[in-house]
């Protein structure tokens, strides 16, 4: 999959939903994971976004990058409007008022919109089963005010409301597993992806659009400004947590579970930190502690997968 | 021609809401909103409403899908009360400031802590500022008439501002009363389909809900007062003909023996039917005595209240909610800013009372104006009272 990248220009739609000019940092992952991702999506759609970096990036009154209709009103309601999108759409098609059979209802919000303050309307929108696809951002913490943690800041990270310091070694709580929690809602498609594998995060959100029924989406973004790492680092940064089993790609169709990517052995997790000032901290008992339960949450994902062969 | 039947509140409002050809409704039960929805609900399982209901987790979700929906281009209505308003407060604002013309029923409930279900105006009040068009109905006729005038207002291009129609919980909701509800062909003659002038369409792309640097957050801000102002008068116009269609009419401030008044007392709700009785009784015994209601809350018709207080003495305003710590009721420090640079103005004694439910009968009006008028003469050490409490 690696070698692939020189191609991969060649072999996506030259669809570009959002325009040129828009405010992200440099190397930002999460504006290029929705790059590629509306690549896939396609012009016959509506994007429901959530306040957050990418929010903010693309619209500022009176202007907007996007070049699909975009609706974003608050922070941790996105899956319930987009479930108001979906209804409205499916009532007025029924009704004659609405010509476009297949318009996709696409939900989009970074991970503290998703695994924290958004999980409710998320929860309650995969249960009634809307027809739409929501993706998960998930760049490891509150990027757009300032940096803070949320649940998905992996263990041992210093964010600004979880500093490292004398008495703490940063975020003292593990990630949270949301796909997990979105498999448990027995919805129809699961998939987890990284713009560093853009074939394969293409490929899984054409099966996301794809799919009758909700679709969960979660993608691992690098953001350089909140991880203290170099801006050309992202993509790279991203295959790490792939080969080091931080990060597995895997889907889940109709909850069987199927790996993307199976690394021969994981890659020792240093490589993966040491580029990044957010775990800098950490001493070698604590990475090692952290490489063990990254590797034995890896293999119990493997074993799922594998079992249900 | 539609038939008058026996029929409650709640129920009465659901079926118009259906006869309105809704095509979303979000909704989250909370009592006393409960009959409303689950009416809804059942008239979506009998093939009698052909809408999308979904049946939400939240009343944040059930507002945020209503916004959701109404982007769509989709007529949509929801309801609630109490708690449930409260937690859609944050989303009130948007679908206001977005011009998305939510409508929604609020049976107004006490606000916790202590628990309290039972109806009073604590819920409303404190959604005041969230730029809705708020109105308030008497009875159950008013409270049908008014859903179906909400459609109207809200969704007149012109206008495009959600509707609150508020009606006490249990006192009204749970009502039941011979009621008159229009045949479906008779509102559409009335209603015009919902046309969403820019909805979320993929032929013709728009954003919507884009953040404003403080060079243009200002202006926002004006233009949604410019809005909601001008909304005034097709407010007025629609009322008109619906009066007109349905022999029904209806004013921002309604006025009951007001002629030769030098007392007012003024309510808001179903308060003011019982309220009437008591104003009767002192007509009777000579007392030159009369009643004010608002029924248009936002946007406040300032110049209709002014004209309905006229030169009367004194003003006794009776508020259903507690600004803790503040003048009392919110409605009497309006009024009382209405009428403040007024040249020659009321006396004006405020009164709290029927909250979490309690009620106030004729003769407690009575008292309350009797009361009302000794403050106005002797002044009184509180800035309001609460009527009836026990210390
Ligand atoms: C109810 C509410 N609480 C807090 C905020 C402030 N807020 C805006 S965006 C944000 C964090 C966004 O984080 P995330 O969802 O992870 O997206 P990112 O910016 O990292 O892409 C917060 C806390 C808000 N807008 N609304
Ligand atoms: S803070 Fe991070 S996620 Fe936000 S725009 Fe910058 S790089 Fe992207």
């Amino acid at each position: 999959m690696i070698g692939q990248s020189v191609y991969v220009p060649r072999l996506l739609s030259e669809i570009e939903s959002l325009a040129p000019g828009h405010r992200a940092c440099i190397g930002c992952g999460e504006v290029l994971a929705i790059r590629q991702a509306f690549k896939a999506i396609g012009r016959d759609a509506v994007v429901v976004n959530a306040t957050g970096c990418m929010e903010i990036i693309a619209s500022q009154l009176p202007y907007t990058s996007w070049r699909l209709p975009w609706i974003h009103t608050l922070f941790e309601n996105t899956a319930a409007v987009a479930s108001g999108v979906e209804a409205g759409l499916k009532a007025m098609k029924r009704k004659g008022r609405y010509d476009h059979p297949d318009t996709k209802v696409v939900a989009i919000a970074g991970d503290g919109g998703t695994v924290d303050i958004g999980l409710q309307a998320l929860s309650g929108a995969l249960e009634r089963g809307h027809n739409l696809l929501y993706i998960c951002f998930d760049n490891e913490g509150y990027m757009n005010t300032g940096v803070q943690r949320s649940s998905a800041t992996p263990y041992g990270a210093t964010t600004t409301t979880s500093p490292a310091g004398k008495q703490s070694i940063g975020q003292l709580s593990w990630k949270k597993d949301l796909p997990a929690i979105a498999v448990d809602h027995r919805i129809p498609y699961v998939a987890t992806a990284c713009p560093s594998f853009p074939i394969d995060l293409v490929e899984k959100v054409k099966k996301g659009v794809a799919t009758k029924g909700p679709a969960y989406i979660h993608v691992f973004s690098g953001c350089p400004t909140g991880w203290g790492c170099a801006t050309n680092l992202t993509i790279k940064l991203g295959r790490l947590a792939v080969e080091t089993g931080v990060f597995p790609l895997y889907e889940v169709e109709n909850g069987k579970y199927k790996m993307s990517y199976k690394p021969e052995t994981l890659r020792p997790i240093t490589d993966y930190m040491k580029p990044q000032r957010r775990f800098r901290h950490l001493t070698e008992d604590v990475i090692k502690m952290i490489e063990k339960r990254v590797a034995e949450e890896y293999y119990k994902l493997l074993e799922k997968a594998e079992c249900q062969k | 021609m539609a038939k008058r039947v026996g029929i409650e509140t709640s129920l009465a409002i659901s079926e118009v809401v259906a006869a309105c050809d809704v095509d979303v409704v979000a909704a989250y039960p909370i009592t006393p909103q409960t009959h409303i929805v689950e009416h809804l609900a059942d008239l979506v399982a009998n093939g009698k409403l052909d809408a999308e209901y979904i049946p939400v987790e939240s009343e944040h979700s059930a507002m945020s899908a209503c916004l959701g929906s109404v982007a769509a281009g989709a007529r949509t209505f929801t309801a609630s009360a109490g708690q449930g308003l409260e937690l859609m407060h944050e989303v009130l604002f948007v679908a206001s400031a977005m011009r998305l013309p939510v409508i929604m029923a609020v049976t107004n409930r006490a606000v916790s802590s202590p628990l309290s279900v039972w109806g009073d105006h604590s819920d409303v009040m404190a959604t005041r500022d969230v730029g809705w068009i708020q109105l308030f109905v008497e009875n159950g006729q008013e409270a049908v008439d008014n859903t179906i005038c909400a459609f109207k207002m809200g969704e007149a291009k012109n206008v495009l501002l959600p509707v609150m129609v508020n009606l006490d919980g249990f006192h009204l909701s749970h009502m039941i009363e011979p009621i008159t509800i229009p045949e479906r062909e008779e509102i559409s003659r009335f209603l015009p389909p919902f046309d969403y002038p820019l909805p979320l369409h993929p032929d013709k792309p728009v954003a919507m809900g884009d953040f404003a640097p403080p060079v243009i957050f200002s202006e926002a801000k004006w233009a949604q007062e410019i809005n909601i102002r001008d909304s005034y008068e097709t407010i007025i116009q629609t009322w008109q003909e619906f009066g007109q269609q349905f022999g029904r009419y209806y004013q921002p401030v309604e006025k009951y023996c007001t002629e030769g008044a030098e007392t007012l007392l003024l309510t808001m709700g179903s308060f003011s039917e019982t309220a009437m009785t008591a104003i009767d009784n002192l007509r009777e015994q000579g007392q030159k005595v009369g009643l004010v209601r608002i029924r248009l809350w936002r946007p406040f018709p300032f110049e209709e209240l002014r004209k309905a207080v006229g030169s009367a003495k004194t003003l006794i305003v009776f508020d259903r909610a507690i600004s803790v710590g503040g003048p009392g009721g919110p409605v009497v420090s309006e009024v009382k800013a209405a009428l403040y640079n007024e040249p020659q103005k009321p006396n004006v004694v405020s009164f709290v009372g029927g909250l979490g439910g309690r009620d106030v009968t004729r003769e407690g009006f009575e008292e309350i104006i009797t009361r009302g008028q000794e403050i106005a003469e002797q002044g009184s050490p509180n800035e309001f009272e609460i009527y009836g409490v026990r210390e």
